[in-house]
């Protein structure tokens, strides 16, 4: 974004490069925020095309355009890239822009590993889109990779375990860096508990990442010497356990779920007080849910398998510990709730996003509830309703949260008002064919449509014809978002320092755009 | 107190959801057994509770959202903080959780108790399609989908017409008695597929290697229909399941039938084949096993499975392929294909379909496998 280059003139700064190699060299937290947000946007959009390839042959019964094996690597690398490409990439682009501007430092700790951790996701992503054209095509196997399916994919899968390989060393020094920032660089007077919400959600989510990336990075190595090196982790034949995957991949996979989802909490409890002009409600006990839903995460993983037949007592534990996830859920809500209650609410695209995202989200997590119910999960697990359960988390969840993010923020990162009207007819377009898209897949997978499938009896065409049409609308809305973002970088009317009425916290403090180096002298806080 | 509750309940949702078509499209399937029963009284009673969570919860939402805007006049509040309310909307849902829980505790555990079953069938997942074994009547059979490709495939846009139960047919279909506690054996034969029989409430993982239980009891005679919940590669979604639940004496007939089919039906082991009787034999079988990896004109698919017109093995000396197709291979045609064993397969059944594949396409060997050959191969 140019307007954060305009601002590089001043005093002894001026001695970086310009042009590409500013970008290549740089070692700027907001640089390096804006590189991390083009980057998951462009695959966003790689991965909704994706998408929309795949709704276009679920459009009807019948195989019209796809033969069942590509159908099957469109599912699978729409799921990898959106997770690893767009969602998280785009969270780190946050904290990189965030979280020095939200605690008073000048930059993130370590300013060299943040260029470097971003600078791996371009050869990473190239590994993934390139795979597509090996011979066999992209792997096939789910983004869930379950093993043995996937030693028997053809290169494309090693590509993608690279791929994976080199985004999780990202992801761990991103996180490092977030940790060590947060830990040691806030402004004098900024106890632990005085911290922004969206500093702690992130401070915990890079703990997560910390813990589970290695999981990831092990599981699916053995993957790949059991591809190439005669290993037999996952082969019974010779002493394996196919279902060992399944365990040491969801001992990664859940706890990732939360790190798609709490910086989106942390970004909603920005943007609802600011909005509502009154304190956020019962901060402590969003950072302890926060903390608690963390924890959780690690006790939970074979709720995602419970027809593997495991003994009836591993099922209760899991389900359990499933269960007791809602009530930290639930304290958020409640929370987010009665910050809204009494205040003076005024209703721009942030907070317009921010309350679509109380609403779906809550939808995704009652789906959750029903799904934790062992008996029940089992009837539906691998249908059409665990697909509308997981979009309704990560796209009107995580993904809200983050178009909420952009809108509130972009006008301190670029110095210029968005189009407020356009943003709110994104926010209404994505809404509206958002649930179109999703809503009816609880349906389908109530009456028995398996996921993952290329074609379907009659009895579910109305459906996927409605959700296909709806996706076309959902994949079309972003482009507003695109037209938003441009429109704002180039120009717009200047934006103040606070931006916001109701705007709490020390970014709002510094100029829009806030100056190369952030805060070049700590702010006191009291 | 619960199970009272509980059917309550279920007799609300009946009165709502009337009708078993409407019911259908937006519920679960119409439970026909005794867990499945079970399911759909636990998501309906989880329905409701979420219904009442959600009318309270958002209905206070949108009341703030009217109510308490800037644009009404409405001026802010400064209060962020009240222990109390915290503990109550901590506890309120975890004893709501607890009333969940109970019910579905009782239904795990009756779920796993797989013991003194009347009939046990294994039931083995194959890329694509399923294998049958009832271990006690000592009856085997495959089952694959029995909707013809033309159907399925409409590259041309034409639009074909449907059957009615287009891919959740199936050729030959599982036959159990109603009434009765079928036990499910699942396992695998190369990677993991699950077998799911919706209306019955039943889905267990098959997983090569190992084997896993389940069970159920149909409670009317009917026809049940389900698929492979596992993506388990490129024909995940054309590998069907139909169980046809019969009277028991139709069972007892149906069993007998099937054991004299077998027994007129076993070929003379000493019965001495043409190559051309072979050829016909085995491009059924080809039909049957091989055609969805190695396609009808045996050239295979590129980068995934290879194509046989042309192929070396199948030019070369035929004990190579012999033992290719009994013990499957790795990394032949690209340095992870992976080719199953097709050990399952009878003697005549392999020898049939070398010999097709030996001389049919581009390849003209010229000679012919005897079942013995293969035979004397397996041990």
């Amino acid at each position: 974004m140019q307007a954060a280059h305009a601002h590089h003139g001043h005093g002894d700064h001026a001695h970086h490069p310009t042009g590409i190699m500013r970008w290549i060299t740089t070692t700027n937290h907001k640089d390096i925020g804006t590189l991390y947000l083009i980057f998951s946007l462009t695959m966003f959009f790689v991965g909704g095309l994706l998408a929309l390839m795949l709704r276009l042959e679920l459009f009807e019964p019948g195989m019209q355009f796809w033969r069942p094996e590509f159908f099957n690597q469109l599912t699978t690398m729409h799921g990898l890239i959106m997770v690893f490409g767009a969602i998280m990439p785009a969270f780190v682009g946050f904290a990189n822009w965030q979280i020095p501007l939200m605690i008073g430092a000048p930059d993130m700790a370590f300013a060299r590993m943040n260029n470097w951790s971003f600078w791996l996701l371009p050869p990473a992503a190239i590994l993934l889109v390139a795979s597509f054209f090996v011979p066999g095509g992209a792997t096939a196997a789910g983004w869930t990779l379950y093993a043995p399916l996937s030693t028997q994919m053809g290169p494309g899968m090693d590509l993608a375990i690279f791929a994976l390989h080199i985004m999780g060393a990202s992801s761990i020094m991103g996180s490092i860096n977030i940790v060590t920032t947060i830990l040691n660089m806030r402004a004098p007077g900024m106890t632990l508990m005085k911290m922004p919400l969206f500093v702690w959600t992130w401070l915990i989510t890079a703990y997560l990442l910390i813990a589970v990336m290695p999981v990831l990075a092990g599981s699916v190595t053995m993957v790949l010497t059991d591809r190439h090196f005669g290993t037999h982790f996952f082969n019974a034949a010779g002493g394996g356990d196919p279902v060992m995957f399944q365990h040491i991949f969801w001992f990664f996979g859940h706890p990732e779920v939360y790190i798609m989802i709490l910086p989106g909490f942390g970004i909603v409890s920005q943007i609802v007080p600011t909005f509502a002009r009154k304190p956020l409600f019962g901060y402590s006990s969003m950072v302890y849910a926060t903390a608690s839903i963390a924890i959780l995460s690690f006790i939970v993983w074979a709720h995602h398998m419970f027809t593997v037949g495991m003994p009836a007592s591993a099922q209760l534990f899991f389900m359990y510990a499933t269960m007791l996830i809602a009530v930290p859920t639930g304290v958020k809500v409640f929370n987010w709730i009665a910050t809204m209650w009494k205040g003076s609410m005024t209703f721009e695209t942030p907070m317009l996003f921010a309350c679509g995202f109380i609403f779906v989200f809550s939808m995704g997590g009652f789906t959750g509830l029903v799904l934790a119910i062992t008996p029940v999960d089992i009837q539906l697990q691998d249908t059409y309703y665990v697909v509308a359960h997981f979009h309704y988390v990560l796209v009107a969840g995580s993904l809200f949260a983050l178009f909420g993010g952009v809108y509130y923020w972009i006008p301190k990162w670029t110095g210029h008002m968005y189009d407020e009207f356009v943003g709110k007819l994104h926010f209404w377009t994505s809404m509206i064919f958002f649930n179109v898209t999703f809503f009816p897949m609880h349906f389908t997978g109530l009456a028995g449509l398996p996921r993952r499938v290329p074609d379907y009896n009659m009895q579910f065409a109305d459906f996927n014809m409605i959700s296909s049409v709806g996706a076309l609308g959902f994949g079309l809305s972003q482009l507003l978002l695109v037209y938003v973002i441009v429109k704002c970088v180039k120009g717009g009317s200047k934006a103040t320092d606070k931006v916001w009425e109701g705007a709490e916290g020390l970014e709002w403090t510094l100029s829009s755009p806030p100056p190369y180096h952030s805060f070049e002298t700590p702010p006191v806080v009291k | 107190m619960i199970s009272k509750g509980l059917r309550l309940v279920a007799a609300l949702s009946t009165w709502l959801v009337a009708g078993a078509a409407l019911a259908n499209r937006y519920n679960l399937q119409e439970p026909q057994s005794i867990i499945a029963r079970e399911i759909y009284d636990l998501h309906t009673l989880i329905m409701w509770i979420i219904v009442g969570i959600f009318v309270v919860v958002f209905g206070a939402m949108t009341y703030s959202i009217v109510m308490h805007r800037k644009s009404v006049g409405h001026k802010a509040e400064q209060f962020h903080e009240n222990t109390t309310v915290e503990i109550i909307w901590t506890v309120i849902p975890f004893i709501i959780l607890i009333g969940m829980a109970w019910p579905a505790t009782k239904t795990i555990i009756s779920m796993k108790d797989t013991s003194s079953a009347d009939i046990t069938i294994k039931a083995t997942g194959y890329q694509w399609k399923w294998g049958y074994d009832y271990l006690q009547e000592g009856i085997s059979f495959y089952s694959t989908l029995s909707t013809p490709r033309e159907q399925i495939e409409d590259y041309e846009k034409k639009g074909t017409q449907k059957n009615e139960h287009y891919l959740v047919e199936v050729d030959n279909p599982v036959i159990v008695p109603v009434g009765k506690k079928i036990r499910i054996i699942t396992t695998a034969n190369d990677v993991i597929h699950a077998w799911w029989v919706p209306a019955l409430g039943i889905k267990q993982d098959a997983i090569p290697g190992f084997v896993r239980d389940t069970w159920f009891k149909a409670d009317k005679e009917g026809t049940y229909r389900g698929q492979c919940a596992e993506l388990c590669g490129k024909d995940h979604g054309f590998m069907p399941i139909v169980v046809e639940v019969v009277s028991p004496d139709k069972y007892a007939a149906w069993v007998g039938e099937h054991k004299k089919k077998v027994a007129v039906a076993k070929p003379d082991p000493d019965k001495k084949w043409t190559l051309d009787e072979l050829k016909a034999q085995g491009e059924k079988v080809y039909a049957a096993n091989c055609v969805a990896c190695h396609q009808a004109n045996g050239m295979g698919l590129p980068g995934n499975f290879p194509p046989l017109s042309g192929s070396k093995v199948v030019n070369g000396p035929k004990e190579t392929q012999i033992k290719q197709i009994l013990a499957g291979s790795k990394g032949t045609f690209t340095p992870t294909s992976i080719m199953p064993p097709q050990s399952h397969l009878s003697d005549v059944e392999i020898a049939a379909v070398i010999t097709y594949t030996r001389n049919n396409w581009a390849n003209k060997v010229g000679d012919m496998v005897a079942p013995a050959e293969v035979k004397a191969a397996r041990k």
